[in-house]
């Protein structure tokens, strides 16, 4: 078993003052790399893609200015400025320009911009009109596909506009034999070519490519090497003097060889870490398991006494700040769907390795400590936990949940390793699973997820049910009949299944038209270098040269379809109590309730076109008036009233997430209509399609953009969050909660899923407040769950839920001795509860 | 189906995911009905074994409703997974269960048979031979003692505390695992004097035993309103954290295992 060093190690005076800096400034768009790429473009028109991406990587990197930040130990920065971001114009830049002179201002991070990088950026960007990938991939895709994501039905956002990462590369291998390692397995596979063979071409150009990548990575390496004795001889402090030229000799060895030392193999790892999000605006560039692959380093260094755990904890937390160093500006509806300036590098401590023994180490708990040190968003620290999980770890990463910081998130080994053997890992490899990005699952150094290929709304076709597929005028989904012949329910099911099927086939045309553009217009050598078997078959990433191969885009809003198709079927077909016909008016006028302005057009929309179709003319002003009645929520008192009761009669059904077995299998089955098409389909690069359930922060914005569903929900407001029952649905306490969440197929959504909790920090109160809370979490991945995450909310969440108490209807709290639901308390012992986080005494 | 499992009984509330009122996670049966009214119970829904009404957010509530040992076992045995890994299970509370002595006999037996861990929360305000009822199927008696003074705890609880202590004579023979818990209550027996004689009588009866003291909160104001009844107690404040060390050392001065809170 397992042997590890557990306490809590004290933190470096140092690491403050580089958090202090990190955040001095407003993040600033920088121009360099746009500029250097676009003059290597220039340069090598008409040689191969591969050839012209290693060449602008090259020209990139022997170019971009370099910079050692105050009090660095681990160096290497894209930006001049910390937090700051390169442009990417190969992806997409239209967006940019557009958004010029408001990005500075927009409420979901803002970037700085100075008008002198505005022009530079607006002359580099005459040439990249028609070469990007988002432009190609518009060209790709059917008009169909194109359709249903002008009506949001699902949206591709993320890798159209941008890179796609989403990716674990090798790193134990660059720390084991550096980058010229690397390049003698290139040159020897370059030597193994013969000429007369079929792939001599893509092979032997893509080899030299991956060869002249790497050298490009070490000589910026040892750039910072020259810069670090530079300031080394200027610097006054001998302390620091030291330090520099420590720096120095470290980038004068890594990544080009092996790393001789573990401060060397944090530097290596760094490298590798910040160049792959130089060559390519891909997010969701994870680390993975760094507790298990920095470990030879770490526990030789300690052996031989060259290493104190304090210096290597210290090293830990530096790369942490870097961590939150990079930066990546993405369009403004994207980044409400990642708010947060995240980049979603996940890092994940703890659980088996390939023989499936437990390897927990010192540095997993040294993972945790760091993030308890430096407070920050960044790495997305994960665990994993099974069986074998010692509880003195799960304790200690309870201890980081209860700073209220949203991390770690934990993830299930028992699910997860036989969900990706499902997919065709070998056991080996799934038992050394880590996540990427949010809480996808994959094998490193051997996969291509493109995981987060999209969001699907689940909500939406349901819609189209009631308006046989038509949306804001426009035929969009298949012809599933009108409402008033579906006799029962199987029919209404039916219809709904039909036009999710429609719709998934449009979602996977969108992605698999996204995928060949980015092999045909930005393959990535440098990302490839380190993913097996990339240089075995001669072929990029991008171009299917990984062993694994996948496209995992991810379903949200279950809970909302499980309540919903649950009244529908209780209501109209059970209980006979409504009409479908009821229900749609119901719908399409909000329950009554007003409208925003987006959802005010479309229902005008929807009314004229009834209208028209009943041969009436509509005038400009017919329209502006009929606009201005629903704006203005006008609705008869008897249609009200019927509102009313419907919600009513809603609200007293059963409802997900409150470990109610006739909902939760009904959710289950719900799901299915999600992951069950999906898996039959393939991608460009040889792999399937596989599902996630799980939002990131879109079900907020998506949210906006859905009408009123039949589970009670209101027009414009979030969508269910990954597999969490809807919001302020859930009112039985954690775990029942946890119950019915577990009562999903995890299995099959082998791309992840997403399961939030909130609760108050009083409810991980004490050595048993952690103990429970432990047990929580032990319990739901007993009976098969697969991610879990919490919201530890503070006291003006506390307030808030005082003031919407039906947003908040699950929020869990501590009163005395136990644990309750705080809206379910009264007044004066929520003023309490309030009162007595303040002086933090229970 | 064993016939015990049709036991009737009268609840008002089940409580799940509770991790302060015996080992590991636990789910509370709060039962209706007590023989005391202390003045201060957070749970006056609980005092009268009839079903009532109270206003709770301005909707009337029916509190109290009848079910058997097997619904309220469906319902508990729900979290099953829970207790299984924390060595957690069912806790009786109230009210008082020793007011519904077979029906509380049945749902520990019952809890026994599925393997979940049992404790009570009990004033053992009852006949000796009515406690024995439970002991076999008890694992954690949590016994309140309130004051050693029978005409203080008479006035501040409407009973004699003489059957008390002579039960917990008793108890701190025969159950399995007795922990005396003791709500401070301000005005009432807050002082280190009344504290000690306390720890002092449970030093007596089981040296070194488990004792738990309860800062008084005012929790269940709220309720009397509800309900319609008077709180009788508007004029005192919860004990600052510092009275409640000073107590504690009173306490550990007997030699006892003392801890603020369940």
């Amino acid at each position: 078993m397992a042997e590890f060093y557990s306490e809590e190690i004290a933190k470096s005076p140092r690491i403050p003052k580089l958090v202090e800096y990190l955040f001095e400034k407003k993040p600033q768009i920088e121009a360099d790399r746009a500029v250097l790429i676009t003059e290597s473009y220039k340069a090598s028109e008409g040689k191969p893609i591969i050839t012209r991406r290693a060449e602008a990587f090259e020209h990139i990197l022997d170019n971009l200015p370099i910079t050692i930040r105050p009090l660095e130990l681990i160096v290497g920065s894209n930006t001049k400025q910390p937090r700051s971001c390169q442009v990417f114009p190969e992806y997409s830049f239209e967006w940019l320009e557009n958004e010029f002179d408001t990005i500075a201002t927009r409420s979901a991070d803002p970037f700085d911009i100075s008008e002198e990088t505005k022009k530079v950026l607006h002359e580099v960007y005459k040439y990249w009109k028609g070469k990007t990938t988002s432009e190609l991939a518009n060209e790709y895709m059917s008009d169909g596909a194109k359709t249903a994501i002008e009506h949001n039905i699902f949206t591709p956002g993320n890798y159209f506009y941008n890179g796609v990462g989403h990716v674990t590369v090798d790193y134990a291998e660059v720390l084991a034999i550096g980058f010229e390692g690397i390049i003698k397995k290139a040159e020897a596979e370059l030597a193994g070519c013969k000429d007369g063979d079929s792939n001599y071409a893509q092979k032997s150009t893509f080899l030299r490519a991956v060869i002249k990548s790497l050298n490009a990575a070490c000589r910026y390496a040892e750039r910072y090497a020259v810069l670090a004795l530079e300031e080394a001889k200027k610097e006054t402090d001998e302390k620091r003097r030291l330090e520099l030229a420590l720096i120095a000799q470290n980038c004068a060895n890594v990544p080009r060889h092996g790393a001789s030392s573990f401060y060397e193999a944090c530097q290596s790892f760094w490298f590798v870490q910040m160049l792959l999000q130089t060559e390519s605006s891909g997010h969701s560039i994870s680390p993975g398991r760094f507790d298990q692959y920095m470990y030879p380093y770490y526990k030789a260094d300690l052996e031989s006494g060259k290493l104190t755990r304090e210096f290597a904890q210290e090293l830990i937390d530096c790369i942490w700040v870097k961590l939150n160093d990079l930066n990546k500006a993405r369009d403004a509806a994207s980044a409400e769907g990642f708010a947060g300036y995240s980049l979603f590098q996940n890092l994940i401590a703890g659980g088996q390795n390939t023989e499936g023994i437990d390897v927990t180490n010192d540095l997993s708990f040294m993972c945790i400590t760091a993030s308890m040190h430096v407070m920050l968003p960044q790495p997305s620290l994960s665990v994993r936990v099974w069986n074998g999980t010692p509880h003195e770890f799960m304790l200690r990463a309870a201890e980081l949940t209860r700073t209220g910081i949203g991390l770690p998130a934990y993830y299930n080994d028992e699910v997860i390793i036989p969900a990706l053997v499902s997919r065709g890992l070998t056991l080996q490899d799934a038992r050394d699973y880590n996540i990427i990005g949010c809480v996808e699952p994959q094998k490193a150094g051997k996969t291509d997820g493109w995981h987060d290929a999209a969001f699907f709304n689940m909500c939406r076709p349901l819609e189209l049910v009631f308006s046989n597929g038509v949306d804001n005028g426009v035929q969009i989904g298949p012809k599933t009949g009108d409402i008033s012949t579906f006799d029962t329910f199987e029919k209404f099911y039916d219809a709904y299944k039909a036009q999710m099927n429609y719709m998934i086939e449009m979602l996977v045309n969108a992605d698999n038209s996204i995928d060949c553009a980015h092999a045909e217009r930005c393959p990535l050598p440098f990302l490839s270098s380190m993913v097996e078997d990339c240089i075995g078959k001669g072929k990029s990433v991008q171009e299917g040269g990984a062993v694994y191969n996948f496209t995992g885009p991810q379903g949200f809003g279950i809970a909302n379809m499980a309540d919903s198709l649950f009244a529908i079927r209780t209501l109209v077909y059970e209980q006979r109590r409504y009409t479908l016909k009821e229900f749609a008016d119901a719908l399409i006028n909000n329950y009554g309730e007003p409208m925003s302005d987006l959802l005010s057009e479309q229902l005008t929309t929807h009314v004229v076109k009834q209208l028209a179709d009943n041969g009436k003319i509509v005038s400009e002003n017919d329209i502006a008036e009929i606009y201005t009645k629903i704006k203005n929520n006008e609705t008869s008192p008897d249609k009200k009233a019927l509102y009313n009761k419907l919600r009513e009669d809603i609200d007293a059904l059963p409802k997900f997430g409150n470990d109610n077995i006739e909902v939760d299998m009904f959710a289950r089955d719900v799901a299915y209509t999600y992951t069950k098409p999906l898996e039959n389909y393939r991608n460009p690069r040889g792999g399937i399609f596989q599902a996630g359930l799980y939002p990131v922060s879109a079900n907020v914005p998506l949210g906006a953009q859905t009408g009123a569903t039949p589970d009670g929900r209101l027009a414009g407001t979030p969508v269910a969050d990954g597999v969490s029952p809807a919001a302020g649905r859930d009112v039985n306490g954690p775990t029942s909660s946890c119950n019915s969440v577990a009562r999903l197929d995890h299995f099959i959504a082998s791309n992840g899923t997403l399961f939030n909790m909130k609760f108050h920090p009083s409810a991980l109160k004490g050595r048993s407040g952690l103990e429970g809370f432990v047990t929580l979490i032990r319990g739901y991945f007993a009976q098969k769950g697969m991610h879990m995450q919490f919201n530890v909310v503070s006291r003006e969440t506390l307030l808030e839920a005082q003031k919407y108490p039906d947003k908040y209807r699950s929020l869990v709290v501590r009163v005395a001795g136990y644990s309750a639901l705080f809206t379910t308390l009264s007044r004066s012992l929520q003023d309490d509860i309030i009162n007595r986080t303040e002086q933090g005494g229970f | 189906m064993q016939e015990y499992m049709n036991t009737k009984g009268r609840i008002f509330d089940i409580q799940k995911f509770s991790v302060h009122d015996g080992p590991g996670v636990r789910t509370i049966v709060f039962l209706k009905g007590c023989v005391l009214r202390c003045r201060w119970c957070c749970n006056p829904e609980s005092q009268n074994y009839k079903i009532e009404q109270m206003e709770t957010a301005g909707k009337l509530k029916t509190v109290g409703r009848d079910v058997t040992v097997k619904e309220v076992m469906d319902e508990v045995a729900k979290d099953r997974v829970y207790y299984e890994i924390s060595g957690g299970g069912l806790t009786l509370s109230g009210g008082e269960c020793l007011c519904q002595p077979e029906f509380s006999a049945a749902l520990l037996r019952a809890a026994h048979y599925y393997g979940f861990s049992t404790a009570i929360e009990s004033t053992a305000c009852a006949p000796l031979e009515t406690i024995r009822l439970l002991l076999p199927h008890l694992d954690c008696y949590l016994m309140d003692i309130k004051h050693i003074n029978g005409a203080k705890h008479r006035e501040f609880t409407g009973k004699d505390n003489a059957l008390i202590l002579e039960n917990a004579k008793a108890l701190a023979k025969e159950a399995r695992h007795l922990i005396i818990r003791v709500p401070v209550i301000p005005t009432f027996n807050d002082t280190e004097e009344e504290i000690g004689a306390i720890a002092k009588f449970v030093s007596d009866i089981m040296p070194g035993g488990e004792i738990n003291l309860l800062p008084y909160h005012r929790l269940g104001l709220d309720k009397y309103k509800g309900l319609g009844r008077e709180y009788t107690l508007t004029d005192i404040t919860p004990p600052e954290d510092e009275k409640m060390q000073r107590l504690l050392k009173v306490a550990e001065s007997y030699g006892l295992k003392a801890k603020i809170g369940g």
